[in-house]
């Protein structure tokens, strides 16, 4: 499908023909620091009000990562008694995810391949499949913090249905898959002319003389130069600020480790067994039951964690670890950040 | 990923869901391990000496568990649980009879075809025993496809010694050489005294032709690698079953993970080669 342009005046009557045929979620105003009225924090929410769409957003506290990978998820019931008779619990609706940057598609296809990989997992995936991707192109960055250039998230090619680029006031719509072209069949779009064309060019041209690379070496030295700091007293110095607490995991795109846990009804005849998010970064996720912990260190929790994004992700799945989106460093109450971080280990062994 | 390998997956059924069992045979074997004789009450699970399945027991949890018996044993498989944690001690209360929920096999076993043929000495410490069961099992079960064997066993003091009737069975067997330790003997206590690297002097062994099974805690698997090593076994031969925090069997929640290995999927067993690559192994 060619190119089509939505005015910006039209945006909000197209998330609310959205929002009659699915749940549609979008980035939203949460709060605004008292002492700096420009601090603004932005979530991602369920849209009640199409005034309340924020496509001026810089990036959320939380991505959207948690309406296809919930905080907490059921996975299946079963009875109490003699007959358990356990069945899975897989729910799925469709939605739309309104707005999303492509550090957080980046993200979302890392989701993807660590879930469809080798064993499938149904709980997600079936949530994902029912999911279509709106996504917001970047014109700059967020802030200091993002080094989504680097981490080779900032041009995604696929994992969106459709792809908005803002151009003042119109929106470049570009559709990118059959499920993007029903989407946009509800939006007042016209085609776009060679004027918007260009301007979309103009933008992508910005675009690039807008960012910039904060890594002293390219993304594909990033599992080797991890490799040989393997040994490095690096990890042991930042560790010393980091407090264990497991912040950068709760608002990291890509973290998808889990604790499962059983949960019984109060009359006692069901129960269930449910996921919730986990943290490498806390003491006893490497601990077994006799109480043997094997990555007991802080450092050596720490270091799991920036292997893992750097290395062992991208060579399980494929895809980034790491989208580079900050939101770990905003979040470290030491101040300690995964680009930081890189580019410490950078020509140490 | 592309959408079509989504919505398969998007369709595939749950790998979280156990399957029923049923308790066949219950035994308190210490004071802290009960050993269970399980069967599935649909088709029969399909393993490999050296596998694991996760436990559930209903209403509390589920717990990774070594299958501690092999499969030329018959359809119903065999497991020794320690009572250390939520599930492990609600299973102190399932009896002959009870239903279990059994997801699995998982993880990779120990590869008996590569030790065809040649020498296999087990060095099993403490709860060791279980996983090292199911292969000394599958040996003795095909006796003639493997070379010398020799079997050392080793708990704190005699009343923890697993398996104790089948213990004086080896150690009858001529056809294979079982030593047995323990650490702190009681009165009644005839046999070895120490720790069970000790029982290493009593072995002869062509370390060029032999395959070290050890397995066992992490203190003993350490001195259990040095003597092997030091009497000449390789350490692509030398080979261990690794216990690790593990939550989903499937290389997806993270907790099993060593560096860029999944115990659960790439282990549990590896060969100490592998294990010192990992550095963060024992």
């Amino acid at each position: 499908m060619l190119p089509q342009v939505l005015k910006t005046s039209d945006l909000g009557a197209w998330v609310e023909a959205l929002m009659a045929e699915s749940r549609v979620a979008a980035p939203v105003l949460k709060e605004t620091s008292v002492s700096d009225p420009t601090d603004l924090k932005f979530g991602w929410e369920y849209v009640a009000d199409p005034a309340d769409v924020r496509l001026d957003y810089t990036v959320t506290v939380l991505g959207p990562k948690k309406f296809l990978w919930p905080p907490r998820q059921k996975l299946l019931q079963y009875h109490l008694g003699a007959r358990a008779e356990p069945e899975a619990i897989i729910d799925h609706e469709p939605h739309v995810l309104f707005g999303v940057h492509p550090c957080d598609i980046t993200a979302i296809g890392t989701l993807d391949a660590a879930f469809a990989k080798d064993v499938p997992d149904p709980h997600y995936l079936a949530r994902r499949s029912d999911t279509a991707i709106i996504g917001l192109d970047c014109g700059a960055p967020c802030d200091e913090s993002s080094f989504c250039l680097d981490m080779g998230s900032l041009y995604p090619e696929s994992g969106f249905d459709v792809m908005l680029t803002p151009l003042g006031d119109a929106y470049f719509v570009e559709v990118a898959t059959r499920r993007g072209e029903a989407l946009v069949e509800a939006a007042a779009v016209r085609p776009a002319t060679k004027q918007d064309m260009e301007a979309h060019q103009a933008f992508a041209e910005e675009k690039r003389s807008n960012f910039h690379y904060k890594l002293p070496y390219e993304l594909k030295y990033l599992p080797e130069i991890l490799d040989a700091s393997y040994d490095s007293l690096i990890w042991e110095a930042i560790a010393r600020r980091c407090f264990s607490c497991g912040s950068c995991n709760i608002v990291c795109p890509t973290c998808y480790c889990f604790d499962v846990y059983d949960e019984v009804e109060a009359d006692l005849t069901k129960g269930c067994r449910v996921r919730r998010y986990d943290s490498c970064q806390l003491d006893p996720f490497a601990e077994v039951a006799g109480g043997e912990n094997f990555r007991q260190d802080r450092s050596s929790r720490l270091r799991h964690r920036m292997f893992r994004k750097g290395k062992y992700i991208l060579e399980q799945t494929g895809r980034a670890g790491c989208v580079g989106c900050g939101r770990c460093e905003r979040a470290c109450v030491a101040g300690i950040g995964i680009k930081d971080t890189y580019v410490q280990i950078a020509g140490r062994q | 990923m592309t959408q079509i390998d989504i919505e398969k997956g998007a369709a595939a059924a749950s790998p979280y869901v156990p399957k029923m069992a049923r308790i066949v045979a219950a035994e308190q074997m210490t004071e802290t391990e009960r050993f269970f004789r399980l069967e599935m009450e649909g088709e029969p699970l399909v393993y490999e000496p050296g596998q694991f399945v996760g436990v559930t027991v209903f209403g509390v949890g589920e717990a990774p568990i070594s299958i501690c018996s092999s499969p030329t044993q018959g359809d119903a498989f065999e497991l020794t649980v320690r009572n250390v944690g939520l599930v492990t001690n609600a299973l102190r209360g399932f009896e002959t009879g009870g239903r279990l929920g059994i997801r699995g096999p998982f993880g990779n076993g120990f590869d008996y075809d590569a030790m065809k043929g040649q020498d296999v000495l087990f060095v099993a410490g403490g709860l060791g025993l279980a996983p090292t069961r199911s292969l000394i099992r599958y040996v003795l079960d095909k006796r003639d496809d493997f070379g010398k064997v020799t079997i050392l066993v080793g708990a704190r003091d005699p009343n923890l010694l697993l398996f104790r009737e089948e213990l004086a069975e080896w150690v009858e067997q001529s056809d294979a050489d079982t030593l047995v330790t323990v650490d702190q003997p009681d009165k009644d206590w005839k046999g070895n005294v120490g720790v069970i690297t000790r029982l290493f002097k009593q072995v002869e062994m062509d370390a060029a032709r032999t395959y070290a099974v050890i397995v066992g805690p992490p203190v003993m698997f350490k001195f259990a690698v040095l003597e092997a090593l030091a009497r000449g076994v390789p350490e692509h031969r030398i080979i261990c079953s690794l216990e690790r925090h593990m939550k989903c069997g499937v290389g997806k929640c993270g907790h099993c993970q060593i560096r860029d290995v999944y115990v659960c999927r790439d282990g549990p067993v590896f060969t100490y080669e592998q294990v010192k690559r990992l550095r963060e192994g024992i």
